[in-house]
């Protein structure tokens, strides 16, 4: 952890000496989200609800959702540039050294200029507590923190997931991003929009659902079913499959690159 | 002219080496759509009379958007002219008895046009095949066809003569990300590729359909489904032929002061 730490520190330095540059980055990553943002404003528009769900609701969950993206791509999105750590040979190195390389994949990278983004999901997100009728109570409250938990440990593995395969096929692989910017881009309205069939797999294959949906019909008042609480506790079991893939690509590996 | 053509050759067809990595993105922007479409049909059912185009339009849309989106994504830059820029070798470009405009303006279309014709055909051939209304439906009537090929032709110039500005920015500002995500954000959304521009309320839906980045996707794909039709569609295609002349009059006149008052980085 206070290895991790020291990583922190020696990345923001080096971030901030390019100043400008980070300014503009983190304001261009801050639009990125707004875009989605102003997708649901204006759709929501013209049209009152969907499925029942109005503007604010679906702004909570938007939130919620950018929320936890947002924390696991700051902290693991290192996971990113995995490829090129393992096509130009610099993960032998890592392997070398006496410490855990995920910590040190991790590390190498963290996205201070995510921040933009971060910044607009607390901002959305207090917004939606404060536009939304909701009678908070402690129930709910954990519900909330256990939500951006979960989601935040789902993302994060989906993130190792992704870096896992590298090991398999050495460069990235396009299609995981559905299940990670895709998964954000999408989670802006509640999973039940989509469909029975997605909300069927967003529940027992990748466990979106688990940290969204359900939780989020307590948070509402749509389900009056507080054991809800414990399903993003649930959706956190999600790492076990992917750190265990991770394990086995690692056994896996055969070095590249010169 | 010869020489422009014989760049676009050689750049398309290192572009149709990435094989691989196609039918990736075919695949993701296979699951892409039928997401969009199980979304819109959402709002769709909630209250179809305030939905501004017919369903079947929307459907075809989502799927001309999935299938050329490597020719309309605005995100897509082309990676070694910023390096170029950035470490001073761009000297051996502005040495050589081309010009730099027409040159990078031929890479930019040659990676998108090569990319583009790997993906399309089998994401449009799976839309043809999903059952109506949420599958890519045929051409509104043939007059309509072939005014969808000249806007594709010229929605794809628009859009690289307004992504050239940005490469010779960065002449002046050397790290070009931070415009760079700017122009790219702002211009998915007022392109219509986050929401169709006629889901925009009216008024506000005029003006952005007046900039130049609503000439660039939003155009050819609502003519192809019959959205825009008539004399409503002669008026797009014409300001897509404005907007084509103006950007490339802005594009050489930058080029011009670029080469002229220039510090080239490193040594």
């Amino acid at each position: 952890m206070r290895l991790y730490y020291r990583y922190f520190l020696v990345q923001i330095q080096s971030v901030l000496a390019y100043k400008l540059s980070f300014l503009l980055t983190t304001i261009g990553q801050f639009l990125v989200s707004f875009n989605l943002f102003l997708g649901v404003y204006f759709m929501l528009l013209r049209f009152p609800t969907i499925k029942g769900y109005n503007f604010k609701e679906c702004l909570l969950c938007f939130s919620l959702f950018l929320l936890s993206f947002s924390l696991a791509e700051m902290f693991f999105r290192g996971f990113d540039s995995f490829a090129q750590i393992i096509g130009n040979g610099e993960f032998d190195r890592i392997l070398v050294r006496p410490k855990s390389p995920i910590l040190q994949v991790l590390g190498s990278k963290i996205e201070f200029t995510r921040i933009g983004r971060m910044v607009q999901s607390v901002g959305m997100f207090s917004y939606a507590v404060w536009q939304i009728n909701i009678e908070w109570s402690m129930t709910k409250i954990v519900t909330l923190i256990l939500m951006i938990a979960g989601g935040t440990v789902l993302f994060a593995s989906l993130f190792i997931l992704y870096a896992a395969f590298c090991f398999f096929t050495l460069e990235g692989l396009e299609f995981m991003n559905i299940f990670t910017d895709g998964a954000r881009e999408f989670g802006r309205y509640p999973i039940e929009v989509y469909g029975k069939k997605i909300l069927k797999i967003t529940t027992y294959l990748i466990p979106y659902a688990l940290v969204q949906y359900y939780p989020f019909l307590y948070l509402i008042d749509r389900s009056s079913n507080s054991s809800t609480l414990f399903l993003p506790i649930l959706a956190m079991l999600f790492f076990l499959p992917c750190y265990g893939v991770w394990k086995l690509g690692l056994r896996h590996y055969q070095s590249t690159g010169s | 002219m010869k020489k422009y053509l014989a760049l676009f050759k050689t750049k398309f067809l290192a572009g149709l080496q990435y094989r691989g990595a196609a039918f990736a993105g075919i695949i993701t922007q296979i699951c892409w759509g039928f997401l969009e479409i199980l979304l819109f049909k959402s709002f769709y059912t909630s209250k179809p009379e305030n939905f501004p185009m017919s369903f079947q339009a929307m459907s075809s849309y989502i799927w001309l958007q999935q299938a050329f989106i490597s020719l309309y994504m605005l995100w897509f830059w082309e990676n070694d002219i910023f390096s170029d820029i950035k470490s001073g070798n761009v000297a051996y470009t502005l040495a050589r008895p081309v010009s730099v405009y027409s040159m990078w303006f031929m890479q930019n279309l040659a990676s998108r046009t090569a990319k583009a014709s790997l993906r399309a055909i089998p994401i449009l051939f799976i839309g043809f095949l999903l059952p109506q209304p949420y599958g890519l439906s045929g051409p509104y009537s043939l007059v309509s066809f072939l005014l969808f090929i000249c806007s594709m032709i010229l929605a794809v110039l628009v859009l690289v003569a307004l992504m050239m500005p940005l490469y010779f920015i960065a002449f002046y500002t050397l790290e070009p990300m931070g415009p760079r995500m700017v122009f790219q954000t702002l211009g998915d959304f007022l392109s219509g590729a986050i929401i169709p521009l006629p889901f925009l309320p009216n008024g506000f839906r005029q003006f952005v359909e007046s900039l130049p980045f609503a000439s660039v996707q939003n155009v050819p794909f609502r003519i192809y489904s019959g959205d825009l039709a008539g004399e409503k569609c002669i008026e797009a295609v014409v300001l897509q032929v404005f907007w084509l002349v103006f950007l490339l009059i802005i594009g050489k006149v930058l080029e011009r002061c670029v080469q002229n008052k220039i510090i080239v980085q490193g040594g």
